[in-house]
């Protein structure tokens, strides 16, 4: 009898136990310092070990300490997010140490001379990555000026009138075996084809821009093709029923819809590609001079210069790894601005909502 | 402006599927027709083929005659997007095209077809066809702004003010206020009862009350058996489907006993 009225009371009830605000953050600071303490008696004191032992032991102490104060559920729901905020700064964990190390150590070379001057003639300090920057947005460039045009209209081929039929299928077939190609089968691909049509060993920009369109093109068409499956069919009917043909309708009400992800999209198949190394160093290959004719000799591109700064140092090595490091920072910025760029420009374009 | 519609012997198809069999009616000038009946019965299918919208979906097909004034819309050499331009639609969802403002989308039918008009010209199209979907007042001094911030049922007399840029002969109307508010649904209708002086208008609804309300003339479609074809099962007057139906299948749907 005492104990179904009492059930019915705590059922009625709406209040329940709840920890103070900043609990949780003292129990860490707490866990951590008990860890770090035992550990340094041991002296087995190491950070990892710390923040590992020092976590797990978190979570136990919350655990139990609110399901001594606030009951079960709330508790589980406390060790969940806790687990996952931790595993969230585990995978930011790498992340934040490679942009530091970057940072770190590519600013020592981040100088004017860097973006000035070539590697011509240099043979020990000195020098700069100028001709590889260009190299890198001319093979890119020209990579994407072939690829977007090409990708866009595969992707409206297929979305917009190649439906389920066979040669739609067949060709969504073999762009997903496109995305799967190692990007140095595209190299050895693009170099292959030079050597047979303008003799063996040739070796320039363009070639390596054509590698890139390899693997750039299969991106390109999958995410286009997303953008406009996202389109509703609404607006094709809406077109057609006032009497607008089908290819003024893509033109001017499924295109301008899509724009902003369409553009999204080739932004980010630009940042894939122009980190790409083992294909340029098959076919754009190394020039320490600034060569600025895609169609003439090897052209040095950014991800090759600091991969030959880095495996072929001089005497001293110093100067060759700092050119490397900045090399590294420099295309980790020239990747930030274009995301910035597509975003902007996305912003431009999309449908805006508002009164 | 305003023309007559004839279906002959039409027979509706989605691949393999038969949708709609045998539909024999008259659609008349300046006036309503409702086209009435449980969902899945072949209405809107009706509706879609008479503008040559049912084609867009893949695989679908009709066969039979349906002429406009006499012409048949599914002859050999008829081009459907010159159908679409003589026969307008409206949708059940309003939908505005949303990169465009509210003029744009009044001048859509005329700017997508690359027509070359004046800002004269497009100024004065704009208001009258706003002020034909009874919109002009409310969206006068907005017209830059965004179609797709307007309310539903505002939207949706966009929509119509769309459609009747284009000066079409006849208006089709898929369920055009199911989406709506009874305040907005009210103004759709009054249009409709204005629509007719100038056009022919067929609209679909599940409304029952609105058949009666708004429609000269009512078709009553239904399945004989769940699997088979939508027939045509009763059309007339609507005064007399509502009052003194022939079929008994039509008394037991209107009077609510079925679907």
């Amino acid at each position: 009898m005492s104990t179904t009225t009492r059930s019915r009371e705590s059922k009625l009830s709406l209040t329940a136990g709840q920890l103070p605000r900043f609990t949780w953050l003292a129990l860490l600071v707490l866990a951590y310092a008990v860890t770090a303490g035992v550990l340094a008696v041991g002296s087995v004191m190491s950070l990892g070990a710390v923040v590992v032992i020092g976590s797990l032991l978190f979570l136990v102490a919350i655990f139990a300490l609110s399901s001594a104060v606030e009951g079960r559920r709330k508790a589980v729901d406390r060790l969940f997010r806790y687990v996952f905020v931790g595993f969230f700064l585990l995978a930011l964990a790498p992340l934040v140490s490679l942009v530091w190390q970057v940072v770190s150590k590519g600013m020592e070379r981040f100088d004017l001379q860097y973006f000035t001057y070539s590697m011509r003639n240099v043979i020990g300090e000195g020098g700069g990555a100028s001709h590889a920057i260009a190299g890198t947005l001319i093979v890119t460039g020209i990579a994407t000026l072939i690829s977007v045009p090409i990708g866009l209209l595969t992707a409206i081929f297929l979305q917009e009138y190649g439906g389920q039929g066979r040669l739609a299928s067949s060709i969504r077939f073999f762009v997903d075996v496109m995305t799967g190609i190692p990007s140095i089968v595209a190299g050895l691909f693009a170099y292959t084809i030079f050597s047979a049509l303008f003799g063996a060993g040739t070796r320039n920009g363009f070639s390596g821009a054509i590698a890139l369109c390899i693997l750039m093109i299969p991106t390109v068409v999958r995410s286009t093709e997303e953008m406009l499956r996202l389109v509703p069919n609404e607006l094709r009917e809406a077109s057609y029923a006032l009497g607008v043909p089908k290819f003024r309708t893509i033109l001017k009400v499924v295109l301008p819809t899509s724009i902003a992800g369409i553009i999204t999209g080739a932004v980010l198949a630009v940042a894939r590609i122009i980190g790409e190394t083992a294909p340029l160093l098959v076919t754009a290959g190394l020039n320490p001079s600034l060569n600025t004719n895609p169609f003439d000799t090897q052209m040095s591109t950014l991800p090759v210069f600091v991969y030959y700064q880095y495996v072929t140092p001089g005497i001293p090595q110093e100067p060759f790894y700092d050119r490397a490091w900045a090399g590294a920072l420099t295309l980790i910025l020239i990747v930030m601005g274009l995301n910035l760029f597509g975003r902007l420009l996305a912003w431009r374009f999309a449908p805006k909502p508002g009164r | 402006m305003s023309k007559r519609i004839e279906l002959q012997d039409v027979d509706i198809y989605y691949g393999k599927f038969h949708a709609v069999r045998q539909v024999n009616m008259t659609i008349q000038p300046r006036a309503v027709t409702a086209f009435i009946g449980s969902s899945g019965c072949g209405k809107s299918t009706v509706l879609r083929s008479l503008n040559r919208m049912h084609e867009v979906i893949e695989g679908a097909y009709v066969t039979g005659q349906v002429l406009l004034d006499g012409v048949d819309l599914y002859a050999r050499d008829v081009d459907p997007v010159r159908v679409r331009r003589q026969v307008g639609m409206v949708f059940q969802r309003p939908n505005p095209f949303p990169t465009m403002s509210i003029r744009d989308n009044v001048l859509a039918g005329v700017r997508l077809n690359n027509a070359r008009v004046s800002r004269k010209e497009s100024d004065e199209l704009v208001e009258k066809s706003l002020r034909g979907a009874n919109l002009w007042n409310e969206v006068k001094d907005r017209l830059d702004r965004p179609g797709s911030g307007l309310s539903g049922g505002q939207q949706q007399r966009l929509c119509i003010a769309r459609a009747i840029a284009v000066s079409p002969d006849v208006i089709l109307m898929d369920e055009p206020c199911s989406a709506l508010d009874p305040i907005s649904t009210l103004a759709i209708e009054e249009l409709i009862h204005e629509l007719k002086e100038e056009y022919t208008v067929v609209i679909v609804t599940h409304n029952m009350q609105q058949a009666a309300r708004v429609s000269d003339q009512t078709a009553f479609f239904n399945l004989k058996a769940q699997g088979q074809p939508g027939e045509l099962i009763e059309f007339g007057d609507t005064e007399k489907i509502f009052h003194n139906p022939e079929e008994k299948a039509t008394e037991d749907y209107i009077t609510g006993r079925f679907g």
